[in-house]
């Protein structure tokens, strides 16, 4: 990473006032809402009036017994979604950047669920998904294929759910992907046809040097994942039963019952789960990064 | 690729969805006082009022049925009706528009614990000086009251909370209502041997889940008397009580024993009410409002459905748990509390009844004085009424007690699929409830 030492007066060019307007957006919009979350964070708080309990909140929500599943729940979901969109996007941004026929028409195709939105992809998988008379199960039971009930059984409609993510969401991690390639000097192209064919292209050259993207990629995915909310909830709504809660479910579930504080002391765990999950992954990830 | 910058845009965009934006609530406007001496009926003058009532047919129905009835008595009023959603979100909704101000001029909202969680005292009209107060049935009154503060009318009927059945099915396989548990379970042995599912269970609308539960109350209280009281005072809980764990019980013996149709998990009420009218179904544990869009739906198979009270353990002790009509409020921020408080007055008389009557079919007992079932009422209504008549009826546990957890329907769902046990669903619910009874500040939790 290149950081070139600049002289003083250029970084003294405008005056400090300058950061004015856009500081105080920041404090109206960001600071004041984030500092009262945490104050209301350790009330009971009806929106009416907030009584202050310390740390209640937190030993309830911490003690939940919900929690434990919701919390790895959440886990399994970020690292399926983040890993099977590297896994399907990577083959699918090296074939699509490679000379066939029609490229721009399939990249368009995959792009097309990103600009869906997610409530209207959640409500048409859920018809889609319908055991019985759903059009995929229709169609794996004209197949003679085993027909699950993809979102009704507990154990399925976590990943279920985790699978139209992905549909969804592949689309920019390929788009991302092709950037990435794009990126790399084509003399490593070059050198690789002479080294052998396609695998050696895919295996020595794209896996390696589209390092960054992937990096990218498996991050956004990642907190994507562990933020997870609208597909979900218009899929599941967390169930059947709390089989397919994640956190933010939980803490929405609160919000509604009117549990303000409560939910409040959920978010403020969620922002500090994110942060100590994301950040040493992207100083990891930062170290690892490459310069073309 | 700067991975770093990428990162802190996106941090920055889930700081703040990730932490909900605490605002400070603006405290409701005290309502004006009329100035002494203004005449009491409304004048002349044109008036406009929003009507916020949630989406269900038969709320949306009756509202429209008053919002006429009324405007054609009074040209200069115009009543707009806004819809919400029911359920959780409803209720979510709500609170805030309260807490904010922001409520329409007149709502519709549950009676009992329900409205307990709103904060009337703060946030409503108290209606208790109105003359048209009298008009209403005494033992509805305490579901909208805190105090001495009464602040809603009764918009619709009573319903009964028990099993919905298919008289056809009855009647084919040669079985008699039930007024025990185990012979519930006989006639379901005997409906599922026939080919029909004996019990229709929706999960894909999770509220439906309750029913076994939350319509067991009648049978819980005449077992033991003292457990409304108890409760309330977190002197007696769900999973030490026995008869109170007997309605989780029977969602698990439902589940292991197979009584559920085969989309139960994701089926929803109004794939519930079919499989009933079509007689695909022989049970449906249900609230008696269903019979309003039953006879919207289906009005050829209406009178096939009848409703019986959920069997208990003791035959001599069975009997109906009611739920009380919901009502319609008036906010203290409310932009005409004259004309609100007359809007009141007439869903609260019998020409307000009769509005309804015409709109709609009545799926229950109103709590009107005066008010009477037109001579047409389907059977399954008299099957309620006949409960309520010879005494073997009493209210929902949420009408006796502001204390009522907000997971009942996800932790039912979680037993009626096989996740938990009767005994483990009891203790969560306890677990539920102590963190709505410490939110709505209740003395002894």
């Amino acid at each position: 990473m290149s950081n070139p030492k600049r002289p003083l007066a250029v970084l003294r060019s405008y005056p400090n006032w300058f950061y004015l307007p856009a500081g105080l957006v920041f404090a109206v919009f960001f600071v004041v809402p984030t500092v009262l979350a945490f104050y209301f964070s350790l009330t009971r708080w009806t929106l009416f009036n907030a009584t202050f309990i310390g740390m209640e909140n937190y030993r309830n929500f911490l003690g939940e017994p919900m929690l434990a599943a919701g919390l790895r729940n959440t886990i399994i979901y970020a690292v399926m979604t983040s890993g099977l969109k590297v896994i399907i996007a990577l083959p699918l941004a090296t074939l699509l950047t490679s000379r066939i026929r029609l490229t721009g028409f399939f990249r368009a195709i995959i792009f097309f669920p990103v600009l869906v939105s997610t409530v209207a992809v959640g409500i048409t998988f859920s018809a889609l998904m319908q055991p019985s008379v759903g059009l995929i199960n229709t169609a794996l039971g004209t197949l003679g294929l085993p027909t699950p009930d993809w979102l009704g059984n507990p154990r399925l409609a976590l990943y279920s759910v985790a699978l139209v993510d992905v549909w969804k969401g592949v689309g920019i991690a390929m788009v991302i992907f092709i950037a990435g390639i794009l990126s790399i000097p084509t003399d490593y192209f070059e050198a690789a046809r002479l080294e052998g064919g396609a695998w050696v292209k895919f295996r020595h050259v794209i896996i390696p040097l589209a390092r960054n993207a992937t990096f990218t990629v498996i991050l956004l995915s990642f907190i994507g994942g562990l933020r997870t909310f609208d597909l979900i909830w218009t899929m599941t709504k967390g169930g059947p039963g709390f089989a397919s809660d994640v956190l933010t479910s939980v803490i929405y579930k609160y919000y509604q019952a009117g549990f303000y504080g409560l939910s409040t002391a959920g978010n403020v765990v969620l922002f500090i789960l994110v942060t100590i999950i994301v950040f040493p992954l992207m100083r990891y990830f930062n170290r690892l990064e490459l310069e073309l | 690729m700067k991975i770093r910058n990428l990162l802190l845009k996106s941090i920055g965009a889930l700081s703040v969805v990730g932490l909900l934006a605490a605002c400070a609530p603006v405290p409701a406007a005290p309502a004006a006082e009329p100035a002494a001496g203004e005449a009491a009926a409304p004048s002349d003058a044109a008036v406009s009022l929003v009507y916020l009532v949630d989406e269900s047919q038969p709320s949306q129905a009756r509202a429209k049925a008053f919002v006429d009835g009324y405007m054609a008595l009074h040209p200069n009023v115009t009543i707009t009706i806004e819809s919400r959603p029911g359920g959780t979100e409803g209720d979510n909704l709500v609170k805030t528009r309260l807490a904010t101000g922001e409520m329409a001029d007149v709502f519709w909202y549950n009676s009992g614990s329900l409205m307990q969680a709103l904060n009337p005292a703060q946030s409503l009209v108290d209606l208790s000086g109105e003359p048209f107060i009298a008009n209403i049935a005494e033992s509805y009154l305490p579901t909208v009251s805190q105090g001495e503060a009464i602040f809603g009318v009764p918009g619709e009927t009573a319903m009964g909370g028990g099993i919905l059945y298919n008289k056809k099915v009855y009647a084919d396989l040669g079985l008699s209502i039930p007024t025990t548990w185990e012979e519930f379970a006989a006639n379901n042995e005997a409906i599922l041997a026939a080919g029909i599912t004996p019990v229709i269970q929706t999960y894909g609308d999770t509220w439906t889940s309750q029913l076994f539960v939350l319509a067991d109350y009648y049978n819980v209280a005449q077992a033991v008397p003292t457990f409304t009281a108890d409760f309330t005072a977190n002197k007696a809980k769900y999973a030490t009580t026995p008869a109170a764990v007997e309605g989780f019980k029977h969602l698990q013996e439902g589940f292991e024993k197979g009584w559920w149709q085969q989309d139960y998990a994701t089926d929803k009420f109004d794939q519930g009410l079919q499989l009933l009218a079509e007689g695909k179904g022989a049970h449906y544990p249900m609230l008696t409002f269903a019979l309003t869009t039953l006879a919207e739906n289906y009005p050829e198979q209406i009178e096939d459905i009848g409703f019986f009270a959920q069997p208990g353990s003791d035959a001599a002790l069975n009997g109906a748990t009611i739920w009380m009509p919901a009502a319609t409020y008036i906010p203290q921020t409310t932009s005409n509390l004259e004309v609100a408080k007359d809007f009141l007055a007439f869903i609260a008389s019998t020409a307000g009844v009769d509005a309804q009557n015409a709109a709609v079919v009545p799926s229950g007992p109103y709590v009107i004085k005066g008010a009477v079932l037109p001579d047409d009422v389907i059977s399954a209504v008299r099957d309620v009424a006949a409960y309520i008549d010879n005494g073997n009826a009493g209210p929902a546990l949420e009408f006796l007690s502001p204390v009522k957890g907000p997971s009942l329907e996800q932790i039912t769902v979680a037993v009626g699929t096989g996740q938990m046990t009767a005994e483990d669903a009891a203790a969560a619910y306890d677990a539920d409830v102590e963190k709505q009874a410490q939110q709505l500040g209740l003395p002894g939790w």
